[in-house]
């Protein structure tokens, strides 16, 4: 299993590099040098002799690719896409255009975003499987049908109505909760209600959907009806037989989605002024920060190859029977 | 009818019944929604907000009014503006007088006062400080008993548990000395600070440019590891634009005479700057935890930053250094009967504390303000179209903030914001009597009023002229109309009509739109920055319907901020949009905006329509030597004839900047170049609480109501499942 | 020589050759339909009604998509005709005059007078008061109730919409039946008394009908109605309604047209050659899907503003252009998306190409591009079905979430997501503006419900696991 691992992590390599590859073309494309001298400098009254000498200061005078003119490895790496990309794969973000290191602004921001997306996917989870389960108690019958004509419809909504109408009826009619803003520590809870609640209900549409089918393929198979043979009655059939059954699949599916979490929620945060991740990469595109959108970029993949794996690996954990190869 | 009144006396009942309930409920009296943690101590704390994130909060860099919001409480320069005296005045802040100057020839041989212009070389300021001032408390300052520096030189363990500037033990402070006056102007030149203002300040400051030049050369001689920290010591250096004379008085020489200069000393770019400051942030231990001068500033202001959290809050603490400073005993007449002159005389600053709360998205921001958690809202107009209606030919607070005792604070703003043409373009440029025909009928066309009334709810002036109200030059009444544009008919401008827009055009070749040579319609191009702001979509469909009046094509370039920069330096683009706010109250500061030398393409320059009149130009040179008087305004008037003539702008607007504050605040007055203004503030923290409270009862029936709801949902399920036992118990009866 | 010229933006032309492609393969097929699995769509009464709505809402983009440029008035003798800068399309003209700004800012649905007081001159003296919309004034009695008003245009659209059953019904049936009697009379039994396992025909009936009711009786409203208001410059809340819908019918179908190519090719390589071609492109698109996907298309389209910029001269008008953006937003959608549809056209290869079919046809020496043709690529038309109506719905949801970000379609142009964003300002007006957003809700609302629900039941019908 440790070469399994370890064998998937050198193929991330590759991946990653071209990714950093991608980004850094994306990017410096739109956003030369220039235009950074620029953004740092201001619009009065800059002049162009500024530009050329922050442009120096800043080490944005090299080569891009190639260095001709340096001396063995350095012809590679005293270029411009080594100096910015490659040391990204140290976590070493460098400095936003605001001048403040990306890395330690990262794991300041993470935890807001957790602190959002674990009980967001909890309460999704819990909320979701339980209506599937309700659903599939009363399949046949018009609860049933009912039920998945309300979640095609939730479905249809798109998240910004939930967000907008959200925070218009709950926080600014009822004043129930802050309209929006963040607070470390356990006042956080009436901060963070509204946004859960919303990506709760946002959710609900297509996870209810998804267990539900999840929970059908799994009543039809064999044991069931052998267990329905035995007169047991359909909610201990449920509940024991089942959701454990389909567990797998569900913490499977989760698990590939937990890194990703760190990554924040790009709509929730932004409306609901949570600083996380998530609106830090919408502020840094909005700003056209692309140290910033550089860094984030390469953070999801890392952590989508990392979802990825650990969903390979939780497999095998819970079924023996499949090997990794 | 009955139906009807039976369902109301019904809904009466329900209502009744949950409000009973909701008030039974405990904790009614608690708010659920305040979004600022409790204040356990008493201090006097301000809550506002910010929806820009400063980029810098260094002196030399800052320019932004986003970064001055904070700096202005935390860096003083040697002046400031009267806070209560209009129109604006300078006066002593960290000087004791205003500056003494003395005039100089071309071989440094004194002059008399009244020298003429053209024999002045330079000029020279004299500028004492006041003794005994002292920074706020800094590690950066702290020594130990042999006198050396606790935290210039920080181990890995010393390190370990910093992580922000509060968490070194040690604090202290230091007096204030002319060199470091001196110092923050050599900063200037500093390459790795790129300051904005070099580029100005190397035109008018002796030998900045230079010893600019000089600084570049040794940075680039640096060790890497320096270069990257960006820092220099440059206690070494000088210049001879800089001359300390003793400890408390230095002198600043400038080329010519600049009777501008002044105003630049009331900005933070010649605050005073510790060289201990510099050293002790060049640590890359610091660097890397985020702890830089431009996010820890050191300072001498009423006010230190105590939280700095650029995502989400900023706090700014009672410096307990400050010296006695004290509210002003002198305003204008009209200040008396609203209360500004009651805390005359007294000690400032009035409030402990100062809480900024990030607000990015607009109804947040306004909502919380409603609800009371905000003290005052000091977003543009855009964001306050909610608060005004309209009545009876005024522009006035909504009944329900009037209701809460809000008030509105206007003042025309020291800015304008203009659609300019770009002279250099075949179509819209040219100096020819058909282009300026064209420009002239654009700009009647282009209804300036309707653009106020949509987009600013009436907040803000129609602009004759680059120069706004309240500064020397602008005149109001038939003298100040442009000619062009508008008649003066019942004692206000009137635009002149669609009609005579059409003759011009005809005039400019293009009647009925079209053009006369081969019938194509005109299609002309806006160029203009988008930022995704909601309200883009309407000021560009705004804008094309505004042309359409002439039967003339719009074309919408819309782009982000660089291409829109790029199109501008190239020269490529057509018509855009532009604002300007001035740097100080004069009225060079406008009129530069066209000056030909400081043409955009070529230069980088501010006059964004590359607009060259040498008439105009020659006069400009007159203006900058000029003091105020009678001979300027003259030169003014002869300068505004040509423009308007020529109107390489559509003169757009001067905004109006409001704001809006509780009730529960102290008289303020708005100060639209002055950005150290909150040691005036005051607040009454008792009448907040109550209202606050007041204004935000949780409504709590239809939290029953959908619980209620969810229990009425569950029945049919009940019956369901109970329906559904029974038929399989059924079907097993009778399978036995 | 015609008084227009037709003008064909590029989203035109691919949206057309998408809808006459769709004709060509049911006129080719019109043999097999009747055995073809996905007629089953039809077998079912959500399926069909929601591919009622789908087809009017198709049918107004399709209308929208009919772009010309009238001609203007001769102004010199002997010269060429010239045509307006300004495209229009033939919904515009149906439309027309809404699509002029009528009033000067806000007011409210079916209202009369405006929302806020207005300035105007009375006796040289400005005067604040409520004024009489523009538009409404011209069509409506004044003292009229509006709800009397509406009744009775209601009721004037109503032979209207007789008139247009009866037509297209008449045309419909022809062309199912192809004139032949019996087969008439077998659909009019069939309307009459459906069969449990046949086409929902009177299911279709009454969505039909009740659709040309819906929107004849919305197009005499706004003849004499700001039917959603107006919004912040007084533009008619409706007709953008009505414009936004061919947005998000493009972005929705040809996002999926254009990666479509792309991810047969690579997949269809992948999976049936194996080996290295295999690991260079799932090595692409493991690259391309581990980028978080609006980073990479917030990149994207930051760099079609730069190309864009530098060629500003290719995009004459303002429409030109916001179709180009239009265009290239669908191209960068699907590049971004085209991995998970190439992902799957892989698999299903490795597993066809292991077929005994196959392996025969290679044993007999046929050639891997014969095969590939004959063998794999119509097995993998199912697949294809099912993603192009399943990321129909989540596309038009995404174009919204872009322009919240800024990296959507051009500000300019019409869009559910441009409504959103600028609608969301206005619900912190007092009193609340609620009905551009209660407008783009209602529209949005219905297209991707009946997209999700249709989606659904292809995917039902088409989906071999459920065959059996």
């Amino acid at each position: 299993m440790w070469a399994y691992i370890i064998r998937r992590i050198l193929y991330a390599i590759p991946i990653l590099i071209g990714v950093n590859l991608l980004t850094f073309l994306l990017f410096f494309v739109v956003n030369t040098p220039q235009d950074m001298a620029v953004v740092h400098l201001g619009d009065r009254y800059v002049t162009q002799e500024a530009i050329d000498r922050w442009i120096v200061t800043n080490g944005y005078d090299k080569p891009t690719f190639y260095n001709p003119k340096a001396q063995g490895i350095d012809k590679i790496s005293d270029t411009l896409f080594y100096q910015q990309s490659m040391r990204l794969f140290t976590f070493n973000f460098g400095t936003s255009d605001t001048g403040r290191e990306i890395g330690h602004d990262i794991s300041e921001r993470m935890w807001p975003s957790l602190a959002l997306a674990i009980p967001s996917l909890l309460l999704g989870l819990g909320l979701n499987v339980m209506l599937a389960l309700l659903m599939v108690l009363f399949r046949g019958t018009q609860i049933d049908t009912w039920g998945v004509t309300i979640c095609v419809a939730l479905m249809s909504i798109s998240g910004l109505f939930f967000i907008i109408t959200g925070q218009y009826v709950l926080a600014k009619l009822f004043k129930w909760v802050p309209i929006s803003g963040y607070e470390s520590g356990l006042s956080a809870i009436k901060f963070l209600a509204l946004p859960v609640l919303v990506s709760v209900i946002a959710g609900i549409g297509s996870g209810v959907r998804w267990y539900r089918t999840l929970f059908l393929e799994e009543i039809n198979k064999d044991y069931v009806r052998t267990a329905r043979a035995k007169g047991l009655s359909d909610i201990a059939i449920l509940f024991k037989h089942v959701l454990k059954n389909a567990l797998i699949p569900i913490l499977t599916g989760v698990v590939v989605l937990i890194p990703s979490l760190f990554l924040g929620s790009l709509l929730l945060e932004s409306f609901f002024a949570i600083p996380g991740l998530g609106s830090y990469t919408i502020d840094a595109i909005r700003a056209q920060d692309f140290a910033i959108v550089r860094s984030m970029v390469f953070l999801g993949s890392v952590l989508y190859i990392l979802g990825l794996l650990l969903t390979d690996i939780s497999y095998t954990l819970v079924d023996p029977r499949v090997r990794l190869n | 009818m009955i139906l009807y009144s039976i369902s109301t006396a019904y809904n009466r009942g329900i209502l009744s019944l949950f409000l009973g309930l909701s008030l039974c409920c405990a904790g009614c009296d608690e708010i659920w929604n305040d979004p600022n943690p409790a204040n356990q101590t008493n201090e006097v704390i301000m809550y506002t907000d910010f929806s820009e994130r400063p980029k810098f909060l260094d002196p030399a860099k800052s320019y932004a009014a986003a970064e001055s919001r904070f700096i202005g409480q935390i860096y003083e320069p040697p002046l400031q503006y009267h806070y209560l005296l209009r129109p604006y005045q300078l006066e002593p802040l960290l000087a004791t007088q205003m500056p003494s100057m003395s005039y100089y020839d071309a071989h440094n041989v004194l002059l008399a006062e009244n020298a003429e212009p053209t024999q002045i070389a330079y000029t020279v300021y004299e500028i004492t400080i006041k003794p005994g001032v002292l920074y706020q408390n800094h590690p950066a300052f702290s020594k130990n008993a042999q006198g050396e520096f606790l935290y210039h030189q920080l181990s890995q363990q010393q390190l370990h548990h910093v992580q922000e500037i509060n968490d070194f033990p040690i604090q202290q402070t230091r007096e204030v000395t002319a060199d470091d006056f001196a110092y923050q102007i050599k900063r200037l030149a500093q390459p790795a600070l790129n300051s904005p203002i070099l580029g100005l300040m190397s035109k008018h400051i002796v030998g900045l440019d230079e010893f600019s030049q000089i600084l570049f050369a040794d940075f680039n001689h640096l060790p890497e590891k320096m270069r990257e920290m960006g820092y220099m010591d440059l206690r070494p250096y000088t210049f001879p634009g800089v001359e300390v004379v003793d400890k408390y008085t230095y002198r600043i020489k400038v080329i010519g005479k600049y009777p501008q200069f002044p105003y630049w000393l009331a900005m933070n770019f010649f605050a005073p700057m510790p060289w201990e400051a510099e050293q002790f942030y060049a640590q890359e231990g610091l660097i890397k935890k985020n702890i830089i001068l431009d996010w820890y500033p050191v300072g001498t202001g009423p006010y230190v930053l105590a939280v700095n959290n650029p995502n989400r809050q900023m706090v700014l603490a009672r410096n307990p250094n400050f010296r006695a400073e004290y509210y002003p005993t002198e305003g204008m007449p009209e200040d008396v009967d609203v209360g500004l002159l009651a805390p005359a005389g007294k000690r400032l600053p009035f409030l402990d504390k100062i809480v900024f709360n990030l607000e990015k998205e607009s109804i947040p921001r306004w909502t919380k303000f409603l609800q009371g958690y905000y003290d005052l809202s000091s977003v543009g107009s855009d964001n306050f179209q909610q608060a005004m209606v309209i009545n009876n030919n005024s522009a006035s607070l909504a009944p329900e903030l009037k209701n809460k005792g809000i008030k509105v604070y206007s003042t025309i703003s020291e800015s304008i914001f203009y659609w300019g043409f770009n002279m250099l373009d075949p179509v819209v440029g040219g100096y020819e009597d058909k282009n300026r025909a064209l420009r002239q009928a654009l700009a009647i066309a282009m209804d300036t009023e309707e653009f106020i009334a949509i987009f600013l709810n009436e907040q803000g002036i129609a602009a004759q002229g680059p120069i706004p109200p309240g500064i020397e030059g602008y005149q109001s009444g038939k003298e100040g109309v442009n000619p062009y544009v508008y008649t003066w008919k019942d004692n206000q401008p009137l635009r002149l009509p669609l009609e005579h827009a059409r003759e011009l055009l005809a005039q400019a070749g293009y009647p009925d739109g079209r053009d006369a040579q081969t019938g194509e319609q005109l299609v002309l191009h806006y160029d203009v920055i988008t930022t995704g702001d909601p309200v883009e979509k309407a000021r560009f469909a705004w804008m094309q319907k505004q042309l359409n009046k002439l039967n003339i094509d719009l074309n919408i370039r819309a782009t982000d901020t660089n291409r829109f920069r790029e199109k501008m330096s190239t020269g490529y683009a057509q018509i855009f949009s532009w604002g300007w706010s001035a740097d100080y109250p004069d009225p060079e500061n406008f009129l530069f905006l066209l000056y030909g030398p400081n043409s955009r393409v070529g230069t980088e320059g501010v006059n964004s329509a590359n607009y060259q009149n040498p008439v105009y130009d020659k006069l400009y040179e007159q203006l900058q030597n000029l003091d105020a008087g009678p001979q300027k305004d003259q030169i003014i008037t002869q300068m505004l004839a040509i423009i308007r003539a020529d109107s390489p702008w559509v003169w757009g607007f001067y905004p109006q900047a409001y704001s809006l504050a509780q009730v529960w605040n102290g008289a303020l007055k708005p100060n639209e170049v002055a950005s150290n203004t909150y040691k005036y503030y005051t607040i009454d923290a008792q009448t907040r609480a109550t209202l606050r409270k007041q204004w935000n009862r949780p409504i709590l029936w239809p939290l029953l109501l959908a619980v209620l709801g969810m229990l009425l949902l569950c029945l049919p399920m009940a019956v369901v499942y109970w329906r559904k036992n029974k038929q399989v118990h059924h079907l097993r009866v009778k399978e036995e | 020589m015609m008084p227009f010229k037709i003008d064909i933006l590029w989203t035109d032309a691919v949206f057309f050759v998408l809808l006459a492609s769709i004709f060509i393969l049911i006129f080719f097929q019109r043999k097999q339909m009747k055995h073809a699995r996905w007629t089953q769509v039809f077998k079912n009464k959500v399926g069909m009604s929601s591919a009622v709505v789908l087809f009017f809402y198709l049918c107004i983009a399709f209308l929208d998509s009919l772009h010309f440029r009238p001609e203007l008035s001769q102004r010199l003798p002997n010269q060429e005709t010239l045509y307006a800068t300004q495209v229009e399309s033939v919904l515009d003209l149906i439309l027309s005059p809404l699509d002029v700004q009528m009033e000067t800012t806000y007011a409210a649905p079916f209202a009369t007078t405006s929302f806020a007081e207005e300035p105007h001159l009375v006796q040289g003296q400005v005067v604040y008061d409520f004024e009489p919309l523009r538009y409404t004034a011209e069509h409506i009695p004044p003292d009229t109730p509006t709800l009397t008003e509406i009744s009775h245009i209601m009721r004037a659209a109503l032979p209207l919409t007789g008139l247009l059953t009866a037509v297209t019904l008449v045309v419909i049936f022809f062309l199912v039946t192809l004139g032949s009697p019996t087969r008439i009379k077998a659909l009019f039994i069939r309307i009459i008394r459906p069969a449990p396992r046949g086409v929902c025909w009177r299911t279709f009936m009454i969505t039909w009908v009740l659709m040309l009711f819906l929107c004849t009786t919305l197009y005499y409203l706004s003849r004499h109605y700001h039917i959603f208001g107006t919004d912040k410059i007084g533009q008619d809340v409706f007709y953008q309604a009505v414009k936004s819908i061919r947005t998000g019918v493009m972005i929705g179908t040809l996002t999926t047209l254009v990666m479509l190519p792309f991810a047969l090719l690579m997949g269809t390589l992948a999976g049936y050659f194996r080996g290295v071609i295999d690991d260079v492109i799932q090595y692409t698109y493991m690259t391309l899907s581990s980028i978080p996907g609006i980073l990479l298309i917030a990149a994207s389209v930051l760099i079609l503003e730069v190309f864009m910029n530098q060629h500003a001269q290719w995009f004459a008008s303002t429409a030109a252009r916001a179709d180009a953006r239009l265009f290239a937003l669908c191209v960068i959608l699907g590049l971004t998306s085209w991995t998970s549809l190439c992902r799957l056209i892989r698999a299903e290869t490795l597993k066809l190409r292991e077929l005994d079919y196959v392996l025969a046809a290679q044993a007999l020496g046929v050639r891997n591009l014969m095969i590939i043709l004959k063998h794999i690529f119509p097995n993998l038309l199912h697949i294809i079905l099912i993603t192009i109506v399943l990321d129909f719905s989540g596309l038009v949801l995404a174009e919204a979430v872009l322009s919240y970000i800024g990296v959507g379609v051009d500000p300019s142009m019409q869009s559910f997501g441009n409504m959103i964003n600028s609608a969301r300002l206005e619900l912190a007006r007092e009193p609340t503006v609620w009905w551009p957003l209660a407008a783009a809700f209602i529209f949005m609302f219905v297209l991707v419900l009946a997209a999700n629900l249709f989606a659904d039941t292809v995917r039902d019908a088409l989906d071999p696991r459920k065959a059996g």
